[in-house]
Parts: C-alpha cells; structure tokens; sequence
C-alpha cells in the first residue's frame, strides 16, 4: 500500500485510498486499513482474511467504501464498490448493503428476528427482541430458505431494536 | 405509419411476429449469483406462496405469476433477485466476462447487465459502469448495492468520449501491459449495450412505436457507432465487445457493425445462443452490408415469447 498523498486535510468530493496503518496517515482523522478491518473483525466475528480481496476508500466526511478492486488514488468518480462504514463519528456504524453483502459470515453481534418482527423492522419500526449481548449496532437477521440471512442494521439501546433501514429500503411485506 | 410493418420482409412469420408484439410480456427475474443461488430463491419464493416457473433455457430466470410485484418480497430485499426482461439477460452470457478481469459497461443504468456481469465475475476484478445520465446513475448506484456488487467503478460521462484516466492501472498490476492511446490500461471485455429505439420493448412499454421517427433512428445510429467504436479502442488486442441493442431497425444494429469493422481493427465472431433466433440481415433498404455482419443475432419476439433484442459479439485484431 502506498501512502496517502496530497492535502493534510480530507476532500469530500473525490475517493482516497485509506493509509494501511496509523503510521502512514496524512490528512487528520482518516480511518485505516486495519482499524476498518479490525472494527469489523471484532464486531461481527469476520476471518481478517475476509477483506483481502477489498481496498477502502473514504469519500464524503467519513464515509468508507470497499471496492473489490484498485484504481489510482484520489479517485473522482462517481462511485467505487459500495458504501462500507460511517466513520469519523464516535461509535462507527455498518451500513445495510455492507452487512447484507458480508454479515452472513459474522459469528457475534448478529440479533435473530422472528417473522412478525423482521417484518416490523424491515418497516422501520422498533422491536423489542430477547438479546443480552452487547449494545451498540448489530447485524439483524432472520431465518429464511433454511438459513439465517441479514437483512440490515439495528441500534440496540435500553433494551430495545431501533431499525436503521433507510427509508428508500423500507417495505411493507 | 407502423415502425413494425417495415420488418415484414426480413421476419419470416409477421403474423406470428405482430401478435407477439401485442401480448403482454410476462415479469422476470435474475438470480443474483453474488448473494443467492437460483434453489435458495426457488425455496424462498416457495414459502411465500409467490408463483414462480423457470424460463428453461437459463437456470437463473424465473417467470411470476401475474398477481406478484417482485420489489415486494424478501427475495428483492435482500438482493438476491433482480426483475430483468429474459433477453436482456442474453448479452452479459455472451460477453462470459472472468472473475478478476477489466470489464467496461459504457451505457450501463440502470444496471441489469451490470449486476448480471458481477456475478459471472464472482464480484472480482475491475467492472467500469459508465453512463450519460445523472439521474439514472442513482438508480444503478442502487441497483449494484442492493445486490452486493463491490467490484464496480461507477462514472458519469459521454461514452463515445470515454476518458478512462482513473483507472490507469493499479499498483497490484506491476507487469506492463500494452497501453490505448491515451495511455490507459485496456479493457479485457466490453458490454456495449446502446441507447436505442426500443422497438423490442413493444410489449412493455408499447409508446415506443408512437416516439418512433426515421430521423430518430438515424440520429441515434450515429451515437451508437461512436459508442461502439470507443469500446473497440479501449479494449484490448484478442479481447472481446458484445454489442447489443432492443430494436429491429438494422439501421441501428447491422448498419453499426457494418461501419465499425470497417473503420477499426477488430471482426464480428460467431457465438452460440441459448434461445430461438435468426441470423444478421446483410441487406436493408437497399443497402448491403459486409456478409460477417449475418454473425449477429436477432431475436424477434415469435420465438421464445419475449421481448426482441440483436446480439453480436467482436473480436478485436491482436
């Protein structure tokens, strides 16, 4: 990986390729390789080498992408690969394609619904399933063909599911 | 007049032809190989009550019941389907891109062949999905998201002057490899799947015949040669671009190929079809076309109860 170039400062409208490691950040606040990999390593329970076939990008303020391939970086483009993380902010939050895309390998923080409830959730609604595990944002899933498939991410605080399905993603079903 | 009557003397049936046209088409979808297989659908699909039946020919195509609307169903939600006319699945096969390869999709919204390349790349290696139009961008963007695509570079520009200086080659390619012109690392394979008079979509949408004007066509044939000719460009020596088009009008398809083999290196090759078709025309109107231009495909809605498409495949000159 090379370094980062250009600007100290992070450009919003263009792709830039992520540092690998702490060491090799340029422009302040930018997420790494391995921090992204780790968050999700120790979120969800994912094999490191899950990620190997994927660089990350950030564009936008904090927004990380992972793309299945590797361009030049900076990169102004309309899009690479799909959108990944939100970071820059203090908890880091998976979006729904990124765990659509990689939740059905994750081992931990994955909340099973029953039908009626993924269905309210897939609504946008707030449930209220059984879950003693951690807090924070979980992979929501449910069972279906005979496996358990995620179909987005859900804030689980005080004891409830809080749906962050977008609301484009929204249905009634 | 009737666009569709001028097709009489190269349809060898124009009764079967015309009443095809006139026949709804039924709803169709793609199952997306990134994040499903076709029985994990058929099971879903199954427990849901929604009817369903394959096309025959493609184990990944799925005919609905009328009663379903497939954006309303657990398979759409998580991606594992895509709702794709039958033929429109046809020239993405041809291409056969390889998991790890340079792929270029010049007009790709909104992103049924896109997503379909994806898969039959196993979402590895580079697919540059270009399109004009800002506003259709979105929905491709969409599209390849909600099907888990991370393999694709999605930019906005005029595909008949494609700039591809983003993807310049990348660090994980150290071996030189011969560069286009402009200095770019080529494209393995193209999809050139134009903007066109839509004549093959009638049982969709049948306001295509009232848009349709001679003028149109041949305004839009120019378009389509300086589309394909860019692919041909930026594709590199032995590679491969599949042309494809929705309408009859060999003006927009056989005339194309007949122009762009003339003008740049590269030959149409013959290919096999999964479904019912008839070859090229290599005369029109009082025009005659090279001969290999009869390598081409064309599917007219008689044959498999679909919608029409014209399908060729290139090969450009090592």
């Amino acid at each position: 990986m090379s370094r980062e170039n250009g600007s100290s400062r992070n450009d919003g409208g263009r792709f830039d390729r992520l540092p690998a490691t702490a060491d090799e950040r340029v422009v302040e606040g930018r997420a790494t390789r391995r921090e992204v990999v780790t968050w999700w390593v120790e979120r969800f329970g994912l094999e490191p080498a899950a990620f190997d076939g994927h660089t990350f990008w950030e564009k936008g303020a904090g927004k990380v992408w992972a793309f299945a391939a590797d361009v030049d970086s900076p990169a102004e483009i309309e899009a690479l690969g799909m959108t990944f993380l939100r970071t820059r902010q203090e908890h880091w939050k998976p979006t729904t394609d990124a765990v659509q895309r990689f939740g059905r390998a994750a081992t931990r923080n994955v909340v099973v619904l029953d039908d009626a409830d993924a269905r309210a959730f897939l609504r946008g609604e707030t449930t209220d399933p059984d879950w003693d595990g951690d807090w924070g944002y979980l992979a929501v899933a449910h069972e279906i063909a005979d496996d358990v498939e995620p179909i987005g991410v859900g804030l689980y605080l005080h004891g409830e599911l809080r749906s962050q399905v977008p609301k484009g993603r929204r249905r009634q079903l | 007049m009737d666009p569709l009557a001028r097709y009489d003397p190269i349809v060898a049936d124009p009764e079967a032809f015309r009443a095809a046209c006139e026949r709804p088409l039924p709803s169709v979808v793609r199952v997306n190989g990134i994040k499903a297989t076709p029985d994990r659908v058929a099971r879903a699909f199954e427990a849901a009550g929604v009817g369903f039946e394959p096309v025959g020919w493609h184990d990944g195509l799925f005919r609905l019941a009328d009663d379903v609307s497939p954006g309303n169903t657990w398979p759409f939600v998580h991606g594992w389907v895509y709702g794709q006319e039958e033929v429109s699945a046809l020239p993405a096969r041809v291409l056969d891109p390889d998991p790890g390869e340079r792929v270029l999709d010049p007009c790709a919204a909104p992103g049924s062949k896109t997503t379909q390349l994806a898969a039959l790349m196993d979402d590895e290696g580079l697919l540059v999905a270009n399109d004009s139009n800002l506003g259709r961008l979105s929905a491709l963007r969409a599209n390849a998201e909600r099907c888990g695509v991370t393999s694709v570079a999605v930019t906005n520009a005029d595909a008949r002057h494609l700039s591809l200086k983003s993807f310049g080659g990348s660090e994980r390619r150290s071996e030189a490899r011969r560069t286009t012109s402009d200095g770019v690392e080529p494209f393995d394979r193209a999809l050139v799947d134009v903007p066109c008079s839509c004549e093959g979509t009638v049982r969709k949408n049948p306001d295509v015949l009232e848009e349709w004007s001679p003028s149109h066509v041949e305004g839009i044939a120019g378009v389509q040669r300086d589309i394909l000719g860019r692919a041909v460009e930026v594709t590199r020596p032995g590679g491969t671009v599949v042309y494809s088009t929705c309408t009859f009008a060999p003006e927009e398809n056989e005339a194309v190929l007949d122009d762009v083999i003339a003008d740049h290196d590269c030959q149409l090759v013959e290919f096999d079809l999964d479904v019912e078709h008839v070859a090229g025309v290599a005369e029109w109107d009082g025009d005659r076309y090279d001969p290999s231009v009869r390598r081409a495909k064309r599917v007219y809605p008689h044959h498999n109860d679909t919608g029409g498409f014209f399908c060729a495949k290139l090969e450009v000159a090592a």
